[in-house]
């Protein structure tokens, strides 16, 4: 039997634990998270599948912050009651109760899974007929894109022929399909046109990522990568690269806009042809 | 919920006990307690598992690879054969020295050290595998075939090298061992890992020259 | 067998020579304590990393005289330069995972804590034990020497994806520093493969009669699982910096693939493939961090129920989850991958892993919570970080359910919402283990107490320092900023992050400050704490029976014969509120003073 001042302090623990995470985990938690909302928070969604997303993401966010609040209430719950105890109940096991809580969260994550399966497979649908065509090369440090021209066919690239200046992506002049290819310092799209992103890099790894439309994808060196969505808002925006590739990883920002298609049109022509 | 009864724990299932570590062993060595059955036969497994891992990581890299459009698979030294040869000869000879050699301890030392020789002839042998390739202008950067084949022999001389300093650990506590049992023992786990050794090669093969 | 063993064991062990007593020593205790003191040190070198790093998040503007005349490769204008930033973030990142929490859980508490609570004198391999030990130091000397070579450390992250850690010209840590950093990891890598070929073989084998497995402590199925792990995880890894070290030094194109033009010249190397190396190193990447989560999950179950006077509640459902933990956690590494250029469908396997990966860790806190309810509890130092423990891991676990659903980490996956889910039960949750297991069983290991008022303090600052750290990155994540990155100047959408920034700097500096703390009473302790009985806790396994500290040899002549399972806490009838597991059944002394109800009710 602990002595009346052990007890005393062990019940003011008790209290101060469960309060610190009451008011900590719980009410600062909430609390931090709807400032958050209010001033740090996603951009708003300006592709097609933005909204897919963004709803998989909030009932994500409604199912977790229920677990946050409901675990953290009953473990300051217990340690409160746990302070003044005057002697615990020999209570090892109850195979009922451990299945139940083993098959509610089971039960809850499949209904995730297979909502974010569905979301998934949206995101990679290949690129509708009538897409816009657009290869985007990822380097350190910047970002460079180039349009298929009339003909609606990129030209092969090859590595060997780049040259900073002239050439910079290395296109080969042999190919027939070369002399409409556009290669821009800027990436401009259509609004509500699909758009088909065919993307590469030249040295390292990079990664593709544009918050507001929800978009990322990896730029691996030695592949081409497929990113298709619609961007459904006119605006600027930001590629922002999310892979470490280098000391200028920081710096290496891209300038996208949506635009619409008549004025996408007026941009394009005055970009001059790649013609190495 | 509670059990009333002073009986300790809820009804759980009792996997058996492993084979202890009571008191039970004789005196004379720090620690009598040690168990009877040698810790060192259960550690080999987990090395084999371990080295096990290790080459699946870099025949599945290896395999992976094979799909690409540049693949073309090297020549195969012919003394690739004269190796594996006296490698499986080598684990041959450990195998029938733990099968007969109970009877005689000099039986049992000679087949260690005859073994270890074997290991050691498998070892040169890789080696003028090796310049035999080189011969041929072909190195490690040669191209991804050479890549993988220097490595992987590398890595398996590597492991064999080990193999060996263990056979020859247990040739030479053998010459101390009492009887030939005790010597038998000693190096039960050493040929174990040697073993496996031998199959690892014998794969190694196979992934290298016969998909 | 009249013989006192222990005598005779301490006798020879009090000849040896101190050098071979307490440098190059093979009781398992010594070298778990070696292990925790290095690993010490390298939290401490990792820590102040991750000072630098705020600095230069939070203040990227303001000016630092004295890391300028620390480091003047790295800095210039008294501010950081972006190549040692990389630096800095690389080998704080490596330092943390390798050289401080795994070395710190496995190779400290592992080795102090498994000959005791099974009953052994020792590990199976003692010589081995020692060289694992030994490998450590060398492989901190490589990492840290490779600050100090032409281009500087590692600057790949701590993942070192090629092509950007193959290439020499792509980043100067990718010169000398890279390879470096390749070799120390596997010396260490090795180390850890002796250490874990070592536990597996003294679990299964030298138990003490009565041991069975179903009696072993939490703490030991932890240990023991991720001993299981490392063994089956580290050699991909060793095989993948192996390749890697070869395309770097040797010419070879594992990870290079052809067409690669870096600092205007064409690449040499041909045909190899980058996420190759990311498969090999997320197979390994990702038990890992299950290797850092097990033993803490260990530690607190046992810190917890010794604290709480109540048996862990689920002990079945506890043992089978670290395992599903462990079997499952082979199978989700795609999860690092999902935007990695991988086919979608793969992905979409990895999520069904991953998700079903969090329906054992669910099962462990409710079971933590169920311990918890009706328990007495006593809230030492060890029990608030315990507690606190929960809380971290529940945080940090829920997180990681947004991350394993692909169409949600596309937002996320590299943003410092990934930062914020690891620092919380990686950095956290881990550390508040390590931190529960010191407190608990520093007595065991010097026969002193801790002091609890410092402790305290150490507890309440570390747990709100770490909330006020952590928890604001989720936002910065969500506002989109990535990982990795100097400075978030430039970007537009960033803009609005630095007070967000500032806010999280100044409370890890003030979270760094508060280990002094820790570390003032640790070494004030071990010389000048109050004297520890045998059994301070009044706490069950077997390691309380053995004398505090124990010596060479752990118990008396005879090792204990173990006679229940390890949580026989408030048990009905007994006298005490704990019953050891050397107990027989028989043997239980008579019911409570004063007929307490055996459901808990208060004694009249």
């Amino acid at each position: 039997m602990i002595e009346t001042a052990e007890r005393t302090a062990n019940r003011a623990a008790a209290r101060n634990l469960s309060l610190g995470i009451l008011l900590m985990v719980v009410v600062g938690g909430v609390g931090s998270f709807l400032l958050s909302r209010a001033r740090w928070w996603m951009p708003p969604g300006a592709s097609a599948q933005a909204a897919d997303i963004d709803r998989l993401f909030t009932t994500t966010l409604v199912v977790t912050g229920i677990a946050f609040i409901l675990v953290h209430v009953l473990l300051a719950l217990f340690v409160w009651q746990g302070g003044r105890r005057e002697q615990a109940a020999y209570f090892p096991e109850h195979k009922t109760l451990e299945l139940s809580y083993t098959l509610v969260p089971a039960a809850i994550l499949v209904t995730l899974v297979s909502m974010g399966a569905v979301v998934w497979a949206r995101v990679h649908q290949p690129a509708p007929a009538g897409a816009l065509l657009v290869e985007v090369r990822a380097e350190q440090f910047g970002w460079l894109f180039r349009y298929p021209g009339a003909d609606g066919t990129l030209a092969r690239v090859d590595p060997t022929l780049i040259n900073a200046r002239t050439n910079p992506l290395g296109i080969d002049p042999a190919d027939a399909a070369a002399g409409d290819d556009i290669v821009t310092r800027e990436l401009h799209l259509v609004t509500g046109r699909p758009v088909h992103i065919r993307l590469r890099a030249k040295d390292v790894i990079h990664s593709f990522y544009v918050p507001a439309f929800r978009v990322k994808q990896d730029a691996v060196p030695g592949m081409t990568l497929d990113v298709v969505f619609t961007p459904t808002r006119a605006g600027a925006y930001e590629i922002a690269c999310a892979e470490l590739c280098g000391v200028g990883h920081y710096i290496m920002r891209g300038k996208i806009t949506v635009e619409a298609q008549e004025a996408f049109d007026r941009w394009l022509a005055t970009q001059a042809p790649a013609a190495p | 919920m509670s059990p009333r009864t002073l009986e300790a724990s809820p009804r759980l299932p009792d996997i058996p006990v492993g084979s202890g570590g009571f008191p039970g062993g004789g005196g004379g060595a720090p620690f009598p307690d040690r168990p009877a059955a040698p810790p060192a036969t259960i550690a080999v497994w987990l090395l084999v598992a371990s080295v096990t891992i290790l080459f699946a990581a870099f025949t599945s890299t290896y395999l992976a690879r094979r799909g690409e459009a540049d693949w073309i698979v090297g020549p195969l030294p012919s003394l690739l054969y004269a190796s594996t040869g006296v490698l499986l000869l080598s684990s041959g000879v450990l195998e029938a020295t733990r099968r007969t050699g109970g009877r005689s301890l000099e039986g049992v030392r000679a087949g260690l050290v005859a073994a270890a020789a074997l290991g050691a002839g498998f070892l040169a042998i890789q080696l003028a595998a090796w310049r035999q390739l080189a011969a041929l202008g072909i190195f490690l950067a040669s191209n991804p075939h050479s890549a993988f084949f220097y490595l992987l022999t590398g890595a398996h001389a590597l492991h064999v090298t080990g193999g060996l300093a263990w056979l020859a650990y247990a040739a030479a506590r053998a010459r101390r061992a009492p009887t030939a049992a005790a010597a038998l023992a000693g190096a039960g786990p050493a040929a174990t890992f040697w073993h496996f050794l031998g199959g690892l090669w014998l794969y190694l093969f196979v992934i290298l020259f016969a998909l | 067998m009249a013989v006192t063993h222990t005598t005779h064991a301490a006798h020879e062990e009090h000849a040896l020579p101190w050098w071979r007593r307490y440098i190059f020593s093979m009781d398992h205790k010594v070298i778990g304590i070696q292990y925790l003191f290095t690993s010490l040190f390298m939290a401490v070198i990792g820590g102040f990393l991750a000072m630098l790093i705020r600095m230069q998040l939070g203040f990227p503007t303001a000016k630092f005289y004295w890391a300028q005349w620390l480091f003047p490769g790295g800095f210039t204008n008294n501010q950081i330069k972006p190549d040692f930033y990389l630096a800095v973030v690389t080998m704080h990142g490596t330092i943390m995972i390798f050289f401080v929490l795994t070395t710190a859980l496995s190779g400290g508490f592992g080795n102090f804590l498994i000959p005791l609570q099974i009953g052994a004198r020792d590990m199976a391999f003692p010589f081995l034990n020692m060289l694992s030990y030994w490998l450590y130091p060398p492989a901190i000397v490589v990492l840290l020497a490779s600050f100090f070579v032409t281009g500087g450390a590692a600057s790949a992250g701590w993942t070192a994806y090629p092509p950007l850690s193959a290439l020499r010209n792509a980043v100067p840590g990718s010169q000398m520093g890279q390879t470096l950093w390749l070799v120390a990891l596997a010396i260490l890598i090795i180390a850890f493969l002796f250490g874990s070929l070592n536990y597996i073989t003294t679990i299964l084998q030298m138990r003490t009669r009565g041991m069975s497995l179903t009696r072993l402590p939490l703490t030991i199925w932890g240990l023991f699982v991720t001993a299981v792990l490392m063994l089956f995880s580290f050699p991909v890894l060793f095989a993948a910096a192996i390749m890697l070290l070869f395309d770097r030094t040797l010419g070879t194109s594992f990870f290079i693939p052809s067409g690669l033009v870096v600092g205007n010249q064409l690449v040499q190397h041909q045909g190899g493939n980058p996420l190759l190396w990311q498969h090999l190193f997320w197979f390994l990447g990702h038990p890992e961090v299950y290797v850092l989560i097990l033993p803490p999950m260990g530690i607190v179950s046992e810190v917890m129920t010794a604290n709480a006077r109540k048996p862990i509640f689920g002990y079945l459902f506890m043992v089978g989850s670290i395992i599903a933990i462990a079997f499952l956690s082979f199978l989700v590494w795609g999860h690092h991958m999902y935007v990695s250029g991988m086919h979608p469908l793969v992905g979409a396997a990895f999520m069904t892993t991953t998700l079903a990966i969090a329906i054992p860790s669910a099962v462990k806190t409710f079971n933590w919570l169920a311990t918890l309810w009706r328990a007495k509890i006593r809230f030492n130092t060890a029990m608030l970080f315990a507690i606190g423990f929960v809380s971290l891991f529940v945080t940090g676990g829920l997180t990681g359910i947004f991350l394993g659903s692909p169409a949600i980490d596309m937002y996320f996956q590299d943003t410092f919402f990934v930062v914020a889910h690891f620092h919380f039960v990686m950095a956290s949750a881990a550390l508040f283990g390590i931190f529960a297991g010191t407190y608990h069983w520093l007595p065991k290991m010097f026969g002193r107490m801790m002091n609890e008022r410092l402790g305290k303090i150490h507890f309440w600052f570390t747990f709100v320092g770490i909330y006020a750290t952590f928890f604001p990155m989720h936002f910065a994540g969500i506002a989109g900023m990535m990982r990795r990155i100097f400075s978030t100047t430039i970007y537009e959408h960033l803009q609005g992050l630095a007070g967000v920034n500032i806010f999280i700097s100044v409370a890890a500096f003030l979270l760094g400050l508060a280990q002094l703390i820790f570390i003032y009473n640790l070494f004030w302790s071990i010389f000048r704490g109050e004297r520890a009985g045998r059994n301070p806790w009044q706490a069950t396994t077997l390691e309380w029976e053995a004398p505090s500290p124990p010596p060479h040899g752990n118990f008396g002549p005879q090792l204990p014969e173990v006679h229940r399972w390890p949580y026989d806490y408030s048990l009905p009838g007994a006298s005490q509120d704990f019953v050891p597991q050397t107990v027989p059944v028989s043997a239980v002394p008579a019911p409570v003073h004063g007929g307490a109800e055996p459901d808990g009710g208060p004694a009249s």
